[in-house]
């Protein structure tokens, strides 16, 4: 009965991942063939590159999700560190120090979160939205109401430029290597396997010998440096550190990533669904821009998106179960116990 | 026993990183005074023919720093009924908030996309834009900022709404006309480092030593740093430090409404006169119970129309943004490109009981 289960549900997810994965092509084509001036080469690289931060965060907050966390902070980090880049740069600093600092900060960022998670035994949930507010304040109290723009252009090129008359941002290239790794490592190693354990039950990993909160640490290490990381592009991809910057991007990679099918509760997704589920939300928003749809719809749009793509693989899940105990109900009552 | 040789790993991992990061330091790499060396190359314009046709059928877009703001509402109605006299398209996009530079930038490039003939853009941010409209220009797009501008080769031309130096002067002709050419006044500005209103008030104090105002004095500058309640209170502080006190120039829609405010409840109410920077839905109350005579804005309307007879301009041919070219703007009557390509809309709009009903904004 528990194999029957799961085999069940991996199937719904993996109907889940592959409807999304559909759909982002359906709607690519569609796009092409009926919206004016989406196919061109800038665009595309528009859309990559808008959609560049989200993607970068949801590759460390999948595995979190999965592991049954959340990091509410990370648009706090990104706005963090683009607010010390600034600051540091006013200072006469070279870019090539500060962005080693800003990331080591990220890191600084997710090893507050992971200890006070892991060893406080805090909710993440709880203790990311604390965060979230802390790191923004320092953001403000770092750079005020500054905004700093004058980055070296060669910088400012690598951040908003694509390759030569090609679709491909340069900053496509790096991030292309980072979810190879992330793919391999949640797919293909133990420790992606232990996350998976953990997501699943965290007290029958720990029994089976996964290092449960070394792993989480670790993860939330990992979010803040990719946090960081993404702060330093936002900066530079919009020619603009400010202590708000990346404000709200949390919500659009948990948007993003629930709509790519990994469960809630964690232990279950994919990779690639996230992934799917980031460029889908992207592209929606770059075809609703061109077809003039105003922000405020936008916003409907996609809150309605995201609902149902939390109510539906759950929707899916209670009719299998139903179905499953119709047909057990069905078949011959088991053998009563002696009294 | 693992938990305290984890930590030390730990540590050491990150004293190597600080030391590393430390050691970049030390050796050289690009800089701020790097970056402002690099950026000293100029902007490049094509020729330009004041004869040629006005184009008709064009779209221009107009990006506010903030839709559903009444100032930009009504400067961009006047880019619209501009556009309408021209046979040309408008359109309004932006963000609802007036400090999202990473939205403005979007929508830059959605435009950008969509291939529209024009932007007028007023910016968030003087660099932020930059790449984003420079890409837009190098895809035929002519750029013209209006109200805020941004750095002079991210964009044709830039219109402004008056220039500082008759902001300034107006300022001082406008309180001494009010005083009857004698007295004390004083200036009520905003934060003490605002660049903007620093050089209105020094060009408010070299009008000042011309012999028509040698009976005026000067006795004060206060900072209200753009809060109400800090405005009112330096007021009322003027107002008991200097009882000799003839009139108030404040060159900021914050202050002003204070100071009004302040003026209008107390006993110093049309003896004290006030003037300086204010909308006319703020200063309508004052201006009709007899607080405030005369004070001056720019005309939003005419600068939204003037930025859309200059994108039009520039879609035609007519100008490319450098210094000496002459266009025709309908109505508005016929402007100079100045100076790293600027267009100035002119002397300000003063505002009194005869014409503030005129004006929704």
């Amino acid at each position: 009965m528990p194999e029957n289960l799961k085999a069940d549900s991996l199937r719904s997810v993996v109907r889940w991942d592959t409807a999304v994965g559909a759909l982002l092509i359906v709607l690519l084509l569609c796009s092409f063939s009926f919206v004016d001036n989406f196919g061109n080469a800038l665009n595309v690289s528009f859309l990559i590159g808008n959609t560049l931060p989200i993607a970068l965060i949801a590759l460390p907050m999948t595995m979190l999700v999965v592991s049954g966390e959340v990091d509410l902070s990370v648009g706090s980090t990104a706005g963090l560190s683009g607010a010390v880049m600034g600051a540091l740069w006013n200072e006469g600093m070279a870019i090539e120090t500060i962005i080693p600092v800003c990331l080591v900060l990220g890191l600084v960022c997710g090893l507050v979160n992971g200890l006070l998670v892991t060893r406080l035994g805090l909710p993440s949930l709880a203790v990311t939205i604390g965060t979230m507010a802390a790191y923004r304040g320092i953001a403000q109290i770092v750079l005020g109401s500054d905004s700093v723009t004058d980055f070296p252009s060669s910088y400012l090129d690598f951040g908003a430029g694509h390759i030569g008359d090609t679709f491909v941002p340069y900053a496509f290239l790096p991030f292309l290597v980072l979810l190879g790794i992330a793919v391999v490592v949640l797919h293909a190693t133990r420790v992606g396997r232990s996350l998976f354990a953990i997501g699943a039950s965290e007290e029958a990993a720990r029994f089976s010998g996964v290092r449960v909160k070394r792993l989480k640490l670790s993860m939330f290490v990992t979010t803040g440096l990719l946090a960081a990381l993404t702060g330093v592009f936002w900066a530079l991809h919009y020619a603009s550190a400010r202590y708000d910057n990346a404000t709200g991007l949390e919500l659009s990679v948990i948007a993003a990533v629930l709509l790519g099918g990994i469960d809630f509760d964690g232990g279950k997704g994919t990779l690639g669904g996230a992934i799917a589920g980031v460029f889908l939300l992207g592209t929606l928003q770059n075809v609703m821009s061109l077809l003039n749809v105003s922000a405020q719809s936008q916003i409907v749009v996609t809150g309605v998106l995201l609902v149902i793509s939390v109510l539906a693989p759950r929707v899916g899940r209670r009719i299998a179960q139903a179905r499953a105990r119709r047909k057990t109900a069905a078949a011959p009552p088991p053998v009563p116990a002696a009294p | 026993m693992s938990a305290t040789a984890r930590t030390r790993r730990l540590s050491t991992a990150l004293a190597v990183t600080t030391a590393l990061v430390l050691g970049a330091t030390a050796c050289s790499g690009t800089t701020k005074d790097d970056a402002n060396k690099e950026d000293a190359k100029s902007a490049a314009a094509g020729k330009a023919d004041p004869n040629a046709a006005t184009k008709k059928g064009l779209t221009v877009a107009f990006l506010p720093k903030q839709v559903n703001n009444p100032y930009f509402t009504t400067s961009d109605n006047g880019g619209k009924k501009a556009l309408a006299e021209l046979g040309s398209t408008y359109k309004e996009v932006g963000t609802s908030s007036g400090t999202d530079t990473s939205g403005q930038v979007s929508y830059v490039n959605t435009l950008t996309q969509q291939q529209v003939d024009g932007i007028a853009v007023s910016a968030q941010d003087p660099g932020a834009l930059c790449t984003a409209l420079k890409q837009a220009m190098k895809n035929g797009v002519s750029v013209v900022t209006y109200d805020s501008d941004t750095k002079a080769d991210c964009r044709n031309v830039f219109v402004s709404q008056a220039s500082a130096e008759d902001l300034g002067r107006t300022q001082v002709q406008q309180i001494a006309r009010q005083i009857g050419g004698k007295g004390e006044i004083a200036i009520l500005s905003a934060a003490q480092t605002a660049t903007n209103q620093n050089t209105w008030i020094d060009y408010m104090k070299d009008e000042l030593k011309k012999p028509a105002y040698k009976d005026i004095k000067l006795v004060t500058t206060a900072y209200g740093d753009d809060d109400a309640q800090k405005s009112f209170q330096q007021t009322q502080g003027l107002l008991q430090e200097h009882p000799k006190l003839k009139g108030i120039i404040s060159p900021t829609t914050v202050g002003i409404k204070a100071a009004a405010q302040y003026l209008s409840g107390s006993k110093y109410k049309g003896k004290v006169k006030l003037t300086g920077l204010g909308t006319p839905n703020d200063m309508r109350a004052y201006v009709k119970n007899g607080t405030v005579e005369a004070f001056e804005l720019w005309d939003p309307a005419k600068l939204g129309a003037l930025a859309a007879h200059t994108a039009v301009a520039l879609e035609s041919g007519q100008i490319s943004g450098k210094e000496g070219e002459t266009f025709k703007a309908g109505d508005l009557g016929e402007f100079t490109v100045g100076k790293d390509g600027v267009v100035s809309l002119g002397k300000p709009t003063v505002f009194d009981k005869k014409n503030i009903d005129q004006f929704t904004f």
